[in-house]
């Protein structure tokens, strides 16, 4: 027993070396990015991390070059308003299966699930004949309208986590004569305040990172949003521009990254508490 | 008075409840407007105008359209002394819109029959002497005992029409000829039936490629789920321990590569990895090792996107891994203490089959995602390096990514819907399966 602190020492030294070598794999390629959007040149090599002079020319650059201001405004308007739709319809879907039993509910659940995994880009072709067929290429309401469509499928987290709310809560408010939307939306939702921020931010960034089926429908460059613009710029082989691009990404990052951290704490106790226990 | 109730007993053929479910069969509300529930009645019998509008204008349409794919194809027609260009059928927009009919059509199917139980229902309750619902009462009816069904029609029928009938569309793909030799609206496209899954299984270039990308797409799952998973637990380990300072500075570090867009981060440690002019490479050569070919050799590119998702994966599993923990109640680590346990015994008597109950269905939907986790794999390799042997894929190219390339950049559209019903069969019976066995499916409220 002599050696106990010596073990413990040992112990927590590797525990910090650990946790540090992890913190510096996490930081390093964000940290590299930010640096580089600062750094003179368009090279992405360079002989030390730290630059040797700074530089904001690559930022001039994107609003100069590109309308990256727009691609920042249509990104925010199709972010918010289909993650108001979303999260509606996610948390509805949840709260339903949840709350309710009805003929077919399970086997609904199970094909909603089995939907949720299906590869998207053979159907794509399809949903943009649909949105042809409505008129709606190469607007923001075609991707708002594909998203909030898709979102329901991933009512499973909303659903466990609507479990474990006492059912006596719901019943009290109808027997008090809440309606149902009413008790949905004055008593349950504010109710998941972990699950609800969980569920924005998920809605949220997919507007922020989604290119692949954006980049389908968009297609002038004012319609355009940040992931799509930013895509095409980095897979536009004429003219690589490598610290114009880590610019970009910084851009990109800032505001998600601002409200992952802003959110923390719920993010935390939401992921938690919605994971399915068993 | 008592012969009338007698009468009402035998129930002849044309009773009243009869006399109106008959009358919705031929024309949807007019039962209902025999039931005297004129505001129901009249809005179904509009709907039922509209219906039976489209039926006769649309429908033949549809089902030739579904039938033939097109008969015209575009063609030059000498018209008085020229040529012109004739726009021929567009196969693949006949298709849809033929589709969206036949959709429709059984949405309006459903309300028929919808309305024909409902006529004779209320018929039955007025011949029973009840007051039948005014229009007004059977809205506020609907919305507070069918209230679940309304509510889930919304999402519903978003799905249906957005991923439903874009679905069956291609699963009917896997069925035609359409490839790039085969593009509307140059050419037509043909049904041929189970010609491309015979090709698949048979050619030796298709099959190959089949089994060696499917291997490498489970060998995928398995690895990244499972490295993401200890790492995650590792970490989370690490940072929960009672004397580690600092927590949620930690933490906070952590979240970070989750916070920043995935595509970001992705196409960022592509540059970081690069062979040429990564600063991995620069480092390691600074301290003496040689330069790895990070992204270009087979089995290291593997490597890498095992690495890399491990990177961006981690923190998830972490977080959730730390809400587990906080939930063991700390008497159980003294009891342990009590009976003479070290650390190990702790860790692996308490620690882990606790999280892991938690984390299993996790887990097993982690594996599922990963089989389908196209953007790390796309951003990062893009399916490459090149193999020789394989039909327009590469070494690092999962199921899914094989399919966007067949289909966005090879156009072989019939032999991506092949694969994707491929993957979908095996994901969705997966997951179903394990979807099914967990707790909140099968008791519900905990």
């Amino acid at each position: 027993m002599t050696n106990r602190p010596l073990r413990k020492a040992v112990r927590l030294t590797l525990s910090y070396v650990l946790l540090s070598l992890a913190a510096l794999f996490c930081i390093y390629p964000a940290l590299w990015v930010l640096l580089s959007s600062f750094r003179p040149g368009d090279m992405l090599f360079s002989e030390t991390l730290l630059p040797t002079s700074f530089t904001l020319l690559h930022y001039r650059q994107l609003f100069e070059n590109y309308p990256f201001a727009e691609w920042y405004v249509n990104t925010f308007k199709i972010a918010i308003i289909s993650t108001v739709i979303s999260t509606v319809l996610v948390m509805m879907t949840g709260y339903v299966f949840s709350m309710f039993r009805f003929t077919g509910r399970k086997n609904l659940m199970s094909m909603l699930l089995a939907l949720g995994l299906f590869p998207g880009f053979m159907s794509m072709i399809a949903v943009y004949i649909l949105l042809n067929q409505m008129n709606l290429l190469n607007t923001h309401a075609a991707v708002i309208i594909v998203s909030a469509a898709g979102a329901p499928l991933f009512f499973l987290f909303s659903k466990s986590y609507f479990d474990t709310i006492p059912r006596s809560l719901v019943e009290a408010a109808r027997i008090d004569g809440a309606g149902h939307m009413n008790t949905f939306f004055r008593m349950i939702l504010p109710l998941s305040k972990p699950l609800l921020v969980y569920v924005v931010l998920m809605n949220f960034t997919g507007p922020f990172t989604d290119f692949i089926f954006a980049r389908l429908v968009l297609r002038t460059p004012e319609k355009k949003t940040l992931a799509v613009g930013l895509y095409d710029i980095v897979t536009d082989r004429t003219k690589l521009q490598f610290t114009m691009f880590a610019a970009g990404c910084v851009l990109i990052a800032v505001p998600i990254t601002a409200l992952f951290l802003l959110l923390q704490r719920y993010l935390v106790a939401g992921l938690t508490s919605g994971a399915e226990k068993g | 008075m008592e012969k009338r109730s007698i009468i009402e007993l035998r129930r002849p053929f044309l009773s009243g409840c009869r006399t109106s479910a008959v009358l919705s069969v031929l024309v949807m509300g007019a039962g209902q407007l025999n039931n005297r529930q004129y505001g129901k009645g009249i809005a179904l019998m509009l709907l039922h105008l509209a219906g039976l509008y489209v039926a006769i204008a649309k429908l033949p349409h549809a089902v030739w359209a579904l039938v033939t794919l097109g008969e015209t194809s575009a063609r030059l027609e000498k018209v008085g002394k020229v040529y012109q260009q004739v726009i021929g059928d567009h196969s693949i927009y006949l298709l849809v819109e033929g589709l969206i009919m036949i959709f429709l059509m059984f949405l309006l199917l459903a309300v028929y029959v919808l309305n024909i139980r409902d006529a004779y229902r209320c018929a039955r309750l007025r011949e029973e002497g009840m007051p039948l619902h005014t229009f007004r009462q059977t809205l506020h009816f609907l919305l507070d005992y069918r209230f679940p069904q309304i509510a889930i029609a919304i999402p519903v029928l978003g799905i249906l029409f957005f991923t439903v009938m874009p679905i069956v569309f291609m699963i009917l793909l896997a069925f035609t000829d359409f490839t790039r030799s085969h593009m509307p609206p140059a050419q037509l496209i043909n049904w041929h039936g189970l010609e491309t899954f015979r090709d698949i299984f048979r050619l030796r270039v298709w099959s190959e490629t089949f089994y060696g990308v499917t291997l490498w797409t489970l060998l995928w799952a398995v690895a990244s789920t499972l490295t993401c998973f200890a790492a995650g637990f590792v970490i989370a380990l690490a940072v929960q321990q009672k004397d580690i300072r600092f927590k949620k500075f930690w933490r906070t570090i952590f979240i970070l590569p989750y916070a920043i867009p995935l595509f970001v981060s992705t196409l960022i440690l592509r540059n970081v990895f690069n062979g040429q002019f990564g600063p991995v490479n620069d480092y390691l050569e600074l301290m003496g090792f040689g330069r790895v070919p990070w992204l270009s050799d087979p089995e290291w590119a593997k490597l890498t996107l095992v690495l890399v998702n491990m990177l961006l994966g981690f923190p998830v599993i972490m977080l959730m891994i730390i809400g587990v923990l906080s939930t063991i109640p700390g008497d159980m680590y003294e009891a342990a203490d009590i009976d003479g346990a070290d650390g190990l015994q702790k860790l692996r008597l308490i620690t882990f089959p606790t999280v892991m109950y938690t984390m299993m269905p996790i887990l097993i939907m982690q594996f599922v995602a990963n089989i389908n986790n196209f953007n790390v794999i796309y951003l990062l390799t893009g399916g490459n390096p090149v193999n020789g042997n394989y039909q327009f894929a590469g070494h690092t190219d999962i199921l899914i990514t094989w399919l966007y390339k067949l289909s966005m950049e090879q156009g072989q559209y019939n032999f991506a819907s092949v694969i994707g019903i491929f993957i979908f069969v095996l994901l969705s019976g997966f997951a179903v399966w394990s979807i099914r066995r967990t707790k909140s499916f099968k008791e519900e409220r905990l």
